[in-house]
């Protein structure tokens, strides 16, 4: 079974890049985006599947970020990070499309399923189109 | 915050607004009864003054009289009868018919003393006067009217003599008065019942019987000296043995005697003294009255005072809480979101590092067991702060007030462990007795949160060190009433200030360790929620708080 695309979206370097590396050791194609408008860049050049973004960034937040993915790519799924203290942000960013939000720190092993489960979502999407 | 000191300000109004009704009041009660007296003691001086005058005239009148008709007899008499004694029996006889105040008539010789002619009740004839005192009077003035004296009949009497000239010859009439004429004339004078009245010679030899304090012819101390003869009457208030009398005094004209009338002012007073007891039980009266209500305005008002105080002080106390605990909230969220990244970081750092361990290269290694213990231990610790963390931010979030469906379980373990390490570094044992199946209600999480913040903190310092602190949670169906109860083993709250520890400022904490208003807080929220919060306490072995939030 193939496995989704993933980019990571988010500021805290240390933590995008040992992510990255975690999902890619799990044979995850995964690729780093360290804000917004560089994430933006990166999808205008080639296709993913499974976009985790942090929705507390500095420059273009998380949710602006989401607002521009979704009208640019609206078949990608949007998994939305966020800190204990801004999980409205996280309810408010369901409602623009993101598929669902996890809550920071995150367990490996959730973050895996939320993409998998993503990931099969989009799926089914494309091939019901 | 400054706090005022009511029962002085009460004492302050309640004396100031007194004296300021009562000086009028009393001014006016003493003005009217001064007025009041000053004029009835002048109407009862005049009554006396009229009294001795009239007195004073007809005792005067009768010794004008009598010498009158004594000078008469003498003229009608001429050499040849005055030593007849049938004739002088005659004109005595004629005397009597008009008057019966002489006892007997003589005429004597003004040379030998002799008596010529005697008519009365007494064998006198030949009695020589020559000797006698009032002989050489007579002779020397014309007319004589003598002191009361015994004389040889052993009797109160005066006499009365004129001398009478004609021609070469010279003869005096005497004739003798009963004293008993004085004794009728000023004992109509007599009045009430310490009133008197008497006649009193120059040198103080009573004329007439006192009523009181002496007889006739007895010397008398009177209580004011007598002056030289003077016109008219004069009158004084003396105290006599604790009572006040008033003496009228004047002298005769036709006699070196005073009338000393004495009035006891009592019995005439009366009507004054009933008048004036009469203004002072009015003035006690309105006195009392105005005290009265002085006192019962003040109280009230000083009572509303205190309220609103009170009030106040709540009002002030919660807003400085409220913003105080809001300020806290935002702090307590930017500082567990900026703890919560590195947690995150530290907390991938970790997982990659779990990650490497599968490789084989690394699980050769001599140190393997060493690196996947640390792993696991940082994850564990992680996993700590992060719970630190996250009951900051839901404190934090929290701070907003809003009615949520609450667990009363939940809430009470959650607040707990905000002050489990205090607990345990005092040695205070702790216990979580949490109900079954107990009912989620609406309320304010924060607020209660907070309530029972206080409470727990409140009982752990109470206990000190080395105690037990319980928590029980409990429903009570039947109030629709659910309760958490904190109950401390510390010394207990005796029951006279068991009412006191609401009271805003309370305290019994050192000065500057607490503000007094912590319970008063707790108990405004209990209120405003809805609920309440009750406590026993027994001496010398610990006090419950319990606090009872309603189901909804």
């Amino acid at each position: 079974m193939d496995k989704a695309k993933v980019l990571v979206v988010d500021d805290e370097r240390d933590l995008n890049e040992t992510l990255v590396k975690r999902l890619k050791r799990r044979g995850y194609e995964t690729q780093s985006a360290f804000d917004g408008l560089e994430a933006l860049a990166v999808l205008a050049g080639e296709p993913f599947d499974v976009i985790v973004l942090d929705v507390k960034m500095p420059g273009m937040d998380g949710i602006e970020t989401l607002r521009e993915i979704k009208k640019r790519h609206p078949r990608i799924e949007v998994l939305l990070l966020t800190g204990h203290a801004s999980v409205e942000s996280g309810v408010q960013g369901m409602s623009m499309g993101a598929n669902d939000y996890l809550i920071k720190p995150v367990e490996i092993e959730d973050l895996l399923k939320a993409i998998n489960q993503a990931y099969e979502r989009k799926r089914l999407a494309t091939e019901n189109a | 915050m400054k706090i005022v000191d009511f029962n002085a300000l009460r004492l302050r109004i309640i004396l100031i607004t007194i004296s300021f009704s009562l000086f009028p009041l009393i001014i006016l009660g003493f003005g009217i009864n001064k007025k009041f007296s000053s004029s009835y003691y002048g109407t009862i001086e005049g009554g006396l003054r009229i009294l001795a005058e009239s007195k004073q005239a007809s005792i005067d009148l009768f010794l004008s009289e009598r010498v009158a008709q004594l000078t008469l007899l003498a003229n009608t008499l001429d050499a040849r009868d005055i030593s007849d004694p049938a004739a002088l029996e005659r004109l005595f006889s004629q005397m009597q018919s008009q008057s019966r105040y002489f006892i007997d008539i003589g005429i004597i010789d003004s040379e030998s003393g002799q008596h010529l002619a005697y008519a009365g009740p007494y064998n006198l004839e030949g009695f020589n006067y020559k000797n006698e005192e009032w002989f050489a009077k007579v002779m020397a003035k014309g007319v004589y009217i003598s002191d009361v004296f015994l004389g040889f009949r052993k009797h109160p009497h005066i006499i009365i003599a004129v001398l009478h000239r004609e021609g070469s010859q010279s003869w005096i009439v005497r004739a003798t008065i009963d004293s008993e004429v004085f004794e009728n004339l000023v004992k109509r004078v007599q009045m009430g019942r310490k009133g008197d009245a008497f006649l009193v010679n120059s040198a103080l030899a009573l004329q007439t019987t006192p009523r009181f304090g002496g007889n006739v012819l007895q010397d008398i101390d009177l209580p004011f000296p007598i002056e030289g003869r003077f016109q008219g009457v004069r009158i004084d208030t003396l105290e006599v043995v604790y009572r006040r009398y008033l003496y009228a005094r004047t002298w005769l004209d036709n006699k070196d005697w005073v009338l000393v009338i004495r009035e006891d002012p009592t019995e005439k007073l009366m009507p004054l003294f009933e008048t004036e007891s009469q203004v002072w039980m009015l003035l006690g009266g309105g006195m009392l009255l105005i005290c009265i209500g002085t006192v019962l305005i003040t109280n009230s008002m000083i009572r509303r005072l205190v309220t609103a105080e009170r009030e106040k002080a709540v009002l002030d106390a919660n807003l400085t809480q409220s913003g105080k605990m809001a300020a806290l909230g935002k702090m307590a969220a930017g500082v567990a979101h900026e703890i919560n990244n590195p947690l995150a970081i530290i907390r991938e750092q970790a997982g990659w590092i779990k990650d490497l361990m599968e490789e084989e290269d690394v699980k050769a290694s001599p140190n393997f067991k060493e690196i996947e213990e640390a792993v696991k231990r940082i994850e564990q610790h992680v996993e700590r702060a992060k719970d630190v963390t996250h009951r900051m931010l839901g404190f934090a979030r929290r701070m907003e007030p809003s009615a949520s469906s609450l667990n009363l379980n939940s809430l009470a373990a959650e607040t707990l462990k905000f002050l489990e390490t205090e607990a345990r570094h005092r040695n205070i044992a702790v216990s979580l007795e949490l109900a079954e199946n107990l009912p989620c209600t609406e309320s304010d999480q924060t607020q209660l949160q907070q309530v029972l913040l206080n409470l727990i903190d409140n009982a752990i310092d109470a206990i000190g060190k080395n105690g037990q602190l319980t928590i029980a949670t409990a429903h009570h169906p039947e109030r629709r009433e659910l309760s958490i109860a904190v109950t401390d083993t510390g010394s207990g709250i005796p029951a006279d200030k068991l009412e006191k520890i609401f009271d805003p400022f309370y305290t019994t904490k050192k000065p500057g360790e607490g503000t007094g208003l912590g319970l008063a807080i707790a108990f405004g929220i209990m209120d405003k929620l809805g609920g309440r919060i009750t406590v026993t306490s027994v001496l010398g072995q610990g006090s419950t708080f319990t606090i009872h939030v309603p189901i909804k």
